[in-house]
């Protein structure tokens, strides 16, 4: 074994220097790395055994395997790594094999024999596990469509770096920004060169950040914190969650340069309890960072004292809104309160709190590096830089993407996601989770950014992104989304607590097929009153959904309503299934797998079911060989 | 000077003096907005959206959370408002039992007041009220979810005003709802029965457990004989459900009126308040000499009692032993007043909900287990027994108590207004009791509506005393932190509810302002009666040489038991 790289606690801004000096030479030398995703998608399809099963059959095999940076490199050493989500979930688990930049996907821990075999001793690309379209081959990761057409700025590191090293991060320039924000900047210029990049609030609003810290700078108070906004709770979003498990030292580094700017001590990361492994992730990332003397006081000799901690989440959606997350830090119960104040100016312990979500300070540290006017240069003039998205539905790739600012839908969808999965066609895209709208074909070219989604009343949100084919009806969908903030309203002001949930009841008539005439139009006044009269976000928002699939689909609502049919033929309770008595032989196959007993008739005679009874499962439609079994 | 900053309201210039919100703004041009969970004693929560205003360019604010600013532009009546208002009106109504005829807060109802005012002709969504939840573990109040609209004004009183947290909000969404930590019962829980939740609550989700039916049982029983006492602060809140105005003394209407209803006799609680000044006085005197359990703490309030017990249990030995006026009474009434052959039912009209507990503690049960007490209504309950009963009280003629207890002094009057017993106590405790050492007595600090007053005093001894008077136990949690601080005090009196008995749980709704009112009432019967201190009462002189002489311990005086 070869000799540790001393690592000791950084005092100051040389210390740094020379640490990274130390640890980019490790970083660099080492060239053949290994590098399994440990992103939650791909350990829950095994990717932890692959990793610990490739480490045993490698050392079996008398490979030199280094699994940390810290040792000394020396001849040989092969990098196995375990990093955070490599985006392309719907391929996962994924391996990636550096320096030849491969990608292996669907791994199974049967291939790691293979693996061993081919790749690591004779360096050969296992070509059965690389990704195809049709009888293309893409090997290296670069080259697949899904990642080629991407800009990744935020989710640089993820997939590519061990997120449990903070050695790693340091090695590829991180702290880097921290640094020069500490000795190389006054906080108004941190201030001044954050709002110049236009960054704005990736947590949904678009509200520009640097105003939002200069508010917090300016403000008076004792004591001032950060807070970051990790309760990403929009069903089918993992964008933040995945920099939190992928690269957690980013996030923090942009905390600390937001406390440089404003004067904070404390920083303070809500994260959801439901993410134990990006809880895990950042718990591990600050008690390094407060190692190695990053975090702590009077940091690397600066006079600067900055400490982080992690307040989890129970759950509550309503927790992602501002003023009830800092009230849940604060033990209470998770109430928005009603504004003004501003959480900038009376936030968390009421005071001046800077609150932003988990990508955009994972954006601060390059804009502090590279410049505003790098940032600029990327996505739309009043929108730039990257944005993430959740890429999740009907869709054939899904997973993690990122892309500038004012890209299309099309392209995100039929050019990195690859278009339709299976028979459907694209009807509809969920735009911003259950706070967002519908968009349809009308609007696959219309770019996307903040303020062209919400001329026409949609918003990016935290940027999920649920793909729907012809097969998906769309009262359905308004239903799902409205069960989901009814189930969430924190309950407080009325026109959310009541108004939702008769919003509800009138959707769950409709898709029953008790719909009454005027219950659109109740839907729509519901709407307005509660989008008009809600105390916070979460509720002015929660009609979104519904407004936005009347007025792109109102004839699919007026057909459940007057005809009581669902054209997409999702609704169960609208589904009518009939026996056609000219092609039934009367085999009773049917009869016999039907769950309920809602089928009968006579051998050789034309069956019948009694749809009172019917539960429109479908298995006798599977069933009849002589499809003879037909849905209306 | 600084110039008058104005903004516009329905196109008319307002000055802005200093407002905190808009509501208060709007308020002095004539318009009452329609409100739920705005109260000017508690914090700002909105909720309930019914006070949202329309600004020039189309945008909405709630008025109680939104600063008014110079210039600023709002219209209170607008087309889009008036909608908005009645579907947020129809949508709380659409989950609230609707049963109005059968409501205790029939006709004092806001939710009933503004359907009515905003013309609500249908509900268009089918009635989901919870109507079988009905919790009635406390001995003082009833809370059924069916009737609430979760405004939360109850649970800011509980905490804000009180500092007993007993209910907060539970579950989310429309399952959300008010309840004690862990749905355990009322009885169990911080709560202290002081009712102030009730007085806020805007319907009638949150009322006073009725005893109406008990003690018309009693009173239409003719082997029972029934004996009521009135306390102070009922005289003062009474009368204005018959449009006598709040603050003027109807206690001669009330006695009266209580004859009418079929009450055998009829007393005044001050007797009993003259008594235990007497005693108090004692108490506090031998303490001081002896420098022992000072300072004395006053003993009258029951939603005080349990809230030392409940949250300060080592202070109970500076309270004072002193059965509370309502106590010592109806042990002096069950000695003297029982009549051969027949039961004696004790009844005691109360501006609190606290006494109902009180009156079934172990510690005020006979030997018999038989209570002192054996009902209490508040003035709420004896006005609906009043409009029962048909009896119109401006339209009777007043009459006087029953002998033997037919004296009362200004001191025991003024028992129902905060710093009352503190001024009664000092008006014994001095020497010179003429009429304008007492009145110099009345400006030494004890009075006032401020709900914490301290104050120093030097007796003609010489003796210093420091005295602190709290009501709203939010603000005696204050004064008791000082005194845990290592401050010295002589004397702290407490009441649980803003303002005395005269807000006590048991009253009609009011506000701030009103209290005062009826507060001055009090002060009013005091400066008119020719006694004015506890000694100068002859009843009482008689009534310890007659029954209390060497029982004064055993009547008078109570050891709570430790919970």
């Amino acid at each position: 074994m070869s000799a540790a790289i001393k690592t000791k606690a950084i005092k100051s801004r040389k210390d740094l220097q020379n640490l990274r000096e130390a640890m980019t030479k490790a970083y660099t030398s080492q060239t053949s790395k290994i590098i399994v995703c440990g992103g939650t998608g791909c350990v829950a399809g095994g990717s932890l055994k692959i990793y610990e099963n490739l480490k045993a059959q490698m050392e079996n095999n008398g490979l030199n395997v280094e699994v940390s940076l810290e040792k000394e490199p020396h001849d040989n050493s092969i990098g196995l790594k375990k990093s955070g989500c490599h985006g392309f979930c719907e391929m996962g688990p994924l391996v990636r094999i550096e320096p030849q930049g491969w990608l292996y996907t669907k791994v199974k821990v049967d291939d790691c024999n293979e693996i061993v075999e081919k790749t690591i001793k004779k360096g050969e690309c296992v070509d059965r596990l690389a990704y195809r379209i049709g009888d293309e081959i893409y090997r290296k990761q670069e080259e697949i469509p899904f990642y080629k057409q991407q800009i990744r700025v935020v989710l640089e590191h993820c997939g590519k770096i061990d997120a449990d090293s903070i050695n790693e991060y340091i090695a590829i320039g991180g702290y880097e920004a921290f640094e020069k924000a500490l000795f190389d900047m006054q906080p108004d210029d941190i201030v001044s060169e954050i709002s110049l990049s236009m960054l704005r609030g990736r947590g949904g609003g678009g509200f520009p950040t640097g105003k939002k810290w200069e508010q917090v700078r300016r403000a008076k108070g004792e004591r001032k914190y950060i807070v970051c906004n990790g309760d990403e709770g929009d069903p089918g979003a993992f964008m933040d969650r995945s920099i939190m498990e992928g690269d957690p030292h980013r996030m923090l580094e942009g905390m600390m340069i937001a406390g440089v700017a404003v004067g904070a001590q404390e920083g303070y990361i809500y994260v959801r309890a439901e993410y134990p492994l990006a809880v895990r992730r950042l718990m591990n990332a600050i008690a390094q960072a407060e190692e190695l003397g990053l975090l702590g006081d009077d940091i690397m000799g600066s006079g600067f004292s900055f400490r982080i901690y992690i307040a989890k989440g129970a759950g509550a959606f309503v927790c992602g809104e501002g003023s009830a997350l800092t009230a849940s830090i604060e033990g209470k119960r998770g109430f928005p309160r009603v504004k003004p104040p501003r959480t900038t100016e009376n936030g968390l312990f009421d005071s001046p709190t800077v609150l932003n979500n988990v990508e955009t300070f994972a954006t601060v540290s390059q804009i502090i590096s590279k410049g505003a006017k790098w940032y600029l240069s990327i996505g739309t003039p009043t929108s730039p830089g990257t944005k993430a998205f959740a890429l999740t539905g009907n869709i054939t790739n899904t997973g993690l993407i990122e892309v500038p600012m004012g890209t299309t839908l099309r392209k995100i969808i039929f050019d990195i996601g690859g278009g339709m999965r299976g028979d459907g066609e694209f009807k509809a895209v969920q735009i911003g989770g259950p706070s967002g709208a519908c968009l349809t074909k009308d609007h696959l070219d219309l770019p996307l950014d903040f303020d062209t989604l919400k001329k026409i009343g949609a918003m990016i949100g935290s940027g999920g992104l649920v793909v729907m084919d012809s097969h998906t009806c769309m009262v359905e969908v308004a239903r799902f989304f409205m069960h989901f903030t009814q189930n969430e309203s924190c309950g407080k002001c009325v026109p959310c607590r009541e108004g939702t949930k008769r919003m509800l009841e009138i959707l769950e008539r409709i898709v029953e097929g008790n719909g009454n005439e005027g219950d659109i139009e109740l839907l729509e006044e519901l709407s307005d009153t509660i989008s008009n009269t809600a105390l916070c976000g979460l509720g002015k928002s929660a009609p979104n959904p519904v407004v936005s699939t009347i007025s792109n689909f109102r004839e699919e609502y007026e057909t459940h309503v007057y005809e009581k049919k669902c054209p997409a033929g999702q609704c169960q309770k609208l589904k009518k299934i009939y026996i056609d008595p000219l092609t039934c032989k009367g085999c009773s196959a049917c009869s016999r797998k039907c769950p309920v007993g809602a089928i009968s008739g006579k051998i050789k005679e034309p069956f019948s079911i009694d749809l009172t009874k019917c539960i429109r499962c479908g298995s006798c439609i599977a069933t009849c060989k002589f499809n003879a079994i037909k849905e209306v | 000077m600084k110039n008058t900053e104005y903004m516009y309201v329905d196109g008319i210039p307002v000055a802005i003096n200093g407002e905190k919100n808009m509501l208060q703004v709007i308020r002095k041009t004539g318009v009452k907005l329609p409100t739920f969970c705005y109260h000017t004693d508690l914090s700002i929560y909105g909720a309930c959206r019914m006070c949202m205003v329309e600004d020039e360019r189309g945008n909405l604010y709630t008025a109680c959370s939104t600063p008014p600013r110079a210039g600023m532009s709002i219209k209170t009546n607008t087309a889009r408002l008036r909608k908005y208002r009645k579907n947020i009106l129809e949508l709380l109504l659409a989950n609230h039992c609707r049963d109005c005829t059968t409501c205790a807060n029939n006709k004092s109802c806001k939710l009933q007041d503004l359907a009515v005012r905003f013309n609500i002709d249908g509900v268009r969504f089918p009635n989901r009220a919870d109507d079988n939840k009905v919790t009635n573990s406390s001995a003082s109040i009833v809370f059924d979810s069916g009737k609430c609209i979760l405004c939360g004004d109850c649970v800011r009183t509980c905490h804000e005003v009180q500092n007993v947290g007993a209910i907060d909000f539970a579950f989310r969404g429309s399952k959300m709802l008010i309840s004690t930590a862990f749905g355990k019962p009322l009885s169990e829980t911080m709560c202290v029965g002081c009712g102030q939740c009730a007085v806020a609550c805007p319907t009638g989700a949150i009322t006073a457990r009725s005893e109406i039916q008990k003690v018309w049982d009693a009173i239409s029983n003719p082997s029972v004989k029934t004996v009521v006492q009135v306390a102070p602060a009922v005289r003062v809140a009474l009368g204005n459900m018959v449009g006598i105005p709040e603050g003027k003394d109807v206690s001669g209407l009330i006695f009266a009126a209580l004859r009418k209803m079929g009450f055998d006799e009829v007393f005044d609680t001050s007797f009993g308040a003259d008594i235990t000044v007497l005693e108090e006085s004692k108490e506090f005197l031998e303490r001081l000499k002896e420098g022992k359990r000072l300072p004395i703490i006053t003993s009258c309030c029951p939603a005080w009692i349990q809230y030392c017990e409940k949250k300060h249990p080592e202070l109970m030995e500076n309270v004072s032993t002193c059965r509370s006026p309502m106590e010592m009474f109806a042990s002096v009434i069950k000695e003297e007043r029982q009549e051969r052959g027949k039961k004696l039912f004790h009844v005691a009209v109360m501006p609190c909900t606290a006494k109902k507990f009180e009156a079934q503690r172990e510690e005020f049960l006979g030997k018999d287990g038989s209570r002192n007490v054996d009902a209490v209504i508040t003035t709420d309950e004896l006005t609906h027994m009043l409009k029962e009963a048909g009896i119109l009280l401006n339209e009777i003629d007043p009459e006087p108590v029953d002998h033997p207890y037919d004296n009362a002094s200004g001191a025991a009057v003024i028992f129902g207004v905060t710093g009352g017993v503190t001024e009664a106590v000092l008006r014994n405790v001095v020497k010179d009791k003429s009429r304008s050492a007492l009145m110099k007595l009345s400006n030494v600090g004890e009075r006032g509506n401020e709900g914490l007053k301290i104050f120093e005093l030097t007796t003609e001894d010489g003796v210093g005393l420091r005295i602190g008077v709290a009501s709203g136990l939010a603000n005696a949690e204050k004064l008791l932190g000082m005194l845990k601080n290592g401050e010295k005090f002589d004397i702290i009196e407490i009441m649980a509810c803003p303002g005395g008995c005269v807000a006590g749980g048991g009253q009609p709704f009011v506000h701030a302002d009103v209290r005062k009112t009826r507060g001055k009432g009090l002060y009013d019967t005091d400066r008119m009666l020719s006694i004015r201190h506890s000694e100068s009462n002859a009843s009482v002189q008689a009534l310890y040489d007659r029954l209390l002489k060497g029982r004064e311990h055993e009547l008078l005086h109570v050891h709570y038991k430790k919970k």
